[in-house]
């Protein structure tokens, strides 16, 4: 039996269709996915991402007990602040990425993929040296507030002053009278709010949101167009683009992993890998012949595989049959070619800028 | 349910394509319930003019933002003409499924094969067992 988020039956009230992802009953779409992506790009979507895990590390010595779990630095930012990290392997894998939030040097929450919940905790707990972690997954719910519109709907429902808020900033408060951590996050590449609270408030939250929202246009939004947004900003999911056989560099994420701050799992291998040169990149591609590039598609070039499509869709905003897959290095830069296979056919496709998705 | 849209003129198969038999020939597409579980189709890959399909043979497929769905043929035959309109405007599937979302035309070799059809009553009764 699928997990179900407190939002359930709000989704079945909307009339969502339901999918089973990482054991959780949750909407992949209400309505139309191409409308759901066009209203986070033009106006507001919600989404519920209560399916998400929560790990806490509370007490002195919490940040740099987290600081030596993930590849970004915890020191550099200040409280208030979160960063985007990676929990690696000792080869430099990701055992996830997550999000991490610095509420203060003792109190340190950590965002993690549902998918990887119980494999993280695990693995935190094995590995932290110092702070105990404690699972949180339980403890929140959280509806991801994205769009253009998004600042101007929340801030209507709060006292917190969100202009004060900056990108991967967050504040506690209260929004439409639940208690809140107002992080402007998100997975979207628009702007907007992750909003994390008390799981029995998340369907007063989430009818504050829609009522509100509906001078803005808002829509809730489902798992595929979080996945089509995503894709066309290039933002990495966890199992199709970065797993634990790639590293973080050859998943061009570079720049969540601080090479110069003390020992972390999975550093000796990242200064390895990048002294000897990166053999293999995570690139962007459109096809230039017909098709749609799909998750596990072969990459060829002159007739022999040389990689592997890790994501792919038919972008409702660029419109343009776009893919992230992994080549070798020599076919990273930007106009290099290669073939796409799909269904036995070999496609042409060319290395582009990324993300795809500029903003006008 | 919107979903309960079959149109009773016309014959089904359990993958959920329909067939509308005009002599010896079935123009061919896919049921109000398969685009509506489809999503926004975004692509349509279609088989060439002339080219020789088998029962139950994928012939093409439709992919949404998210999906790919093979096509299959609900009859032996010949493609005879296809549905280029499709090729520029997928979501013609999505809008009108029965009409001008048809895909394919196919020239029957055994014209007893549509025996083995679904019709709306025994269609209507799968989508309400699934």
């Amino acid at each position: 039996m699928a997990r179900r988020t407190p939002l359930n039956d709000a989704h079945r009230a909307l009339g969502a269709r339901m999918v089973d992802f990482a054991g959780w009953d949750m909407p992949v779409q209400y309505t139309s996915v191409i409308a759901e992506h066009e209203a986070v790009r033009n106006h507001v979507g919600l989404f519920d991402v209560s399916h998400m895990g929560e790990v806490e590390f509370t007490g002195p010595g919490a940040l740099e007990t987290v600081n030596a779990l993930i590849s970004n630095d915890l020191a550099r930012i200040a409280d208030g602040q979160a960063v985007y990290a990676g929990l690696l392997n000792e080869q430099g894998g990701f055992v996830d990425d997550i999000v991490a939030y610095r509420f203060s040097p003792e109190r340190i929450l950590i965002c993690v993929n549902a998918s990887n919940r119980d494999k993280d905790f695990a693995w935190m707990k094995e590995h932290a040296r110092g702070v105990t972690p404690v699972d949180r997954g339980d403890d929140f719910a959280q509806i991801a507030v994205q769009g253009p519109k998004a600042a101007g709907l929340v801030q209507r429902l709060t006292k917190t002053d969100t202009s004060k808020i900056g990108t991967y900033r967050f504040a506690e408060g209260e929004v439409a009278g639940v208690r809140a951590i107002i992080s402007r996050t998100g997975y979207t590449g628009e702007d907007g709010f992750e909003l994390y609270c008390a799981p029995g408030d998340a369907a007063a939250l989430w009818n504050a949101l829609l009522t509100e929202g509906q001078q803005d246009g808002v829509k809730a939004c489902g798992l595929a167009s979080r996945d089509s947004l995503r894709t066309e900003m290039k933002y990495a999911l966890y199992g199709n683009d970065i797993d634990d056989t790639h590293t973080a560099l050859e998943a061009g994420l570079g720049w969540i992993v601080k090479l110069d701050k003390a020992g972390f799992i999975g550093k000796d291998a990242l200064v390895a890998q990048k002294a000897a040169g990166v053999k293999r990149k995570l690139v962007g591609f459109e096809l230039t012949g017909a098709g749609i590039p799909r998750h596990g598609y072969p990459i060829h070039k002159d007739g022999k595989p040389v990689g592997e499509v890790t994501s792919g869709t038919m972008g409702p905003t660029v419109k343009k049959p776009i893919g992230i897959g992994y080549v070798p290095a020599e076919l990273a830069a930007e106009g290099s070619t290669f073939d796409v296979e799909i269904r036995g056919r070999a496609v042409p496709a060319v290395v582009v800028k990324t993300p795809f998705h500029k903003k006008p | 349910m919107s979903d309960v849209n079959i149109p009773g003129n016309l014959k089904y198969t359990n993958e959920h394509e329909w067939a509308r038999v005009d002599g010896n020939k079935v123009v061919v597409g896919i049921t109000h319930h398969a685009q509506s579980t489809l999503g926004d189709v975004v692509y349509v890959e279609l088989p060439k003019v002339g080219s020789s399909i088998d029962k139950g043979e994928a012939f093409g497929t439709v992919e949404s933002v998210k999906a790919v769905s093979e096509l299959y043929s609900p009859v032996t035959g010949k493609v005879v003409k296809v549905n280029d309109a499709l090729t520029t405007a997928p979501e013609t599937l999505n809008t009108d499924a029965y009409g001008a979302g048809w895909i394919v035309e196919i020239e029957l070799s055994d014209t007893s094969q549509l025996s083995e059809l679904l019709d709306a009553t025994a269609y209507g009764d799968l989508l309400k067992n699934a």
